[in-house]
């Protein structure tokens, strides 16, 4: 079975996030009211070939807390859908 | 006595090689570059992870430099209990080698900082501040975008219980918790800096206070 896989990278709370926060000055500078909380993470895709839902689940969790992010910093959010 | 071999470990992207290489020659020590896709070390004595931007720095800093091949014998090294210098980018690639604590991240106000600093030594039980005495300070250039030191409380605590803070900025540059520049393992074999004392070797260079670290590193072989 074939998974398109999406890993979601998010700054962990209590970390600074320095570009979310610019980018809220710049939203903000435009004039745009009530826009807060601005963050920014990282979106990574990927075909993934396995025999079942668990096991390509696994894998890519695997993928995403060894490689992908850093738990010291960040946290992950892992999607899966069939292709 | 044989003479003592250092290996520096060369990643693509890393550009502080011949620097570190230059200054411990000058002092008599010889030097070895080793590939990253090596996965013995060698006859060495002791390990650099040098400057520069190992892998492009895509993803992290270091984060893919840590799963290249030379990456478990420089673990089983440190291991072993084998002086292990990282400088900058090492420095990153061994938080995320898990060979020190926490992480550095983008520095506060998004700035990339390139200036000499003022730091003041720690501790001097580490295998690059040994020569050093505690409270002296050193003025050496830091050139980088993450070198925000950050970690958990407990981690943080545990540091400075065991002494492990090498280096300490005077005026915090970067927003890193503790002001901490560098640390070390518990063993203090393996240290960590973002400031690079290999630029600060030579008078024409405006600080020779990098030679205390170098040389520091060198006795310890």
């Amino acid at each position: 079975m074939r998974f398109r896989a999406k890993v979601e990278v998010w700054l962990r709370h209590g970390i600074a996030d320095p570009e979310g926060h610019t980018v809220s000055e710049a939203i903000n500078a435009l004039g745009y009211p009530g826009v807060t909380d601005v963050r920014m993470g990282k979106v990574i895709s990927m075909s993934v070939d396995a025999e079942s839902r668990d096991v390509a689940t696994h894998r890519v969790f695997e993928i995403a807390t060894s490689l992908l992010s850093n738990p010291v910093l960040e946290d992950v959010m892992v999607e899966l859908e069939e292709a | 006595m044989t003479s003592k071999r250092v290996g520096i470990v060369v990643f693509p992207g890393s550009n502080c090689e011949h620097d570190v290489a230059q200054v411990l020659n000058n002092s008599g020590i010889e030097t070895e570059f080793i590939w990253h896709g090596r996965s013995d070390l060698g006859e060495i004595s002791g390990v650099i992870l040098p400057g520069g931007f190992a892998h492009g720095d895509y993803l992290r800093p270091g984060a893919i430099a840590r799963f290249s091949p030379v990456m478990s014998s420089v673990i089983d090294f440190a291991g072993q209990g084998k002086p292990v210098l990282g400088i900058c980018n090492g420095f990153q690639i061994l938080t995320e080698a898990g060979l020190l604590p926490g992480a550095l991240q983008k520095n506060a106000r998004l700035k990339f900082l390139c200036q000499e600093v003022e730091l003041e030594v720690a501790n001097t039980t580490s295998c690059a501040t040994s020569l050093a005495h505690k409270g002296e300070k050193l003025r050496l250039p830091i050139n980088h975008f993450e070198g925000n030191y950050t970690c958990d409380l407990k981690t943080l605590e545990s540091l400075e219980a065991n002494n492990q803070v090498v280096l300490r900025y005077l005026e915090n540059p970067n927003g890193s918790m503790n002001s901490i520049a560098g640390i070390c393992s518990k063993e203090g074999n393996v240290v960590g800096m973002m400031p690079h004392p290999e630029r600060a070797c030579d008078d024409l260079l405006g600080s020779i206070d990098g030679l205390q670290i170098l040389k520091s590193y060198a006795s310890n072989l």
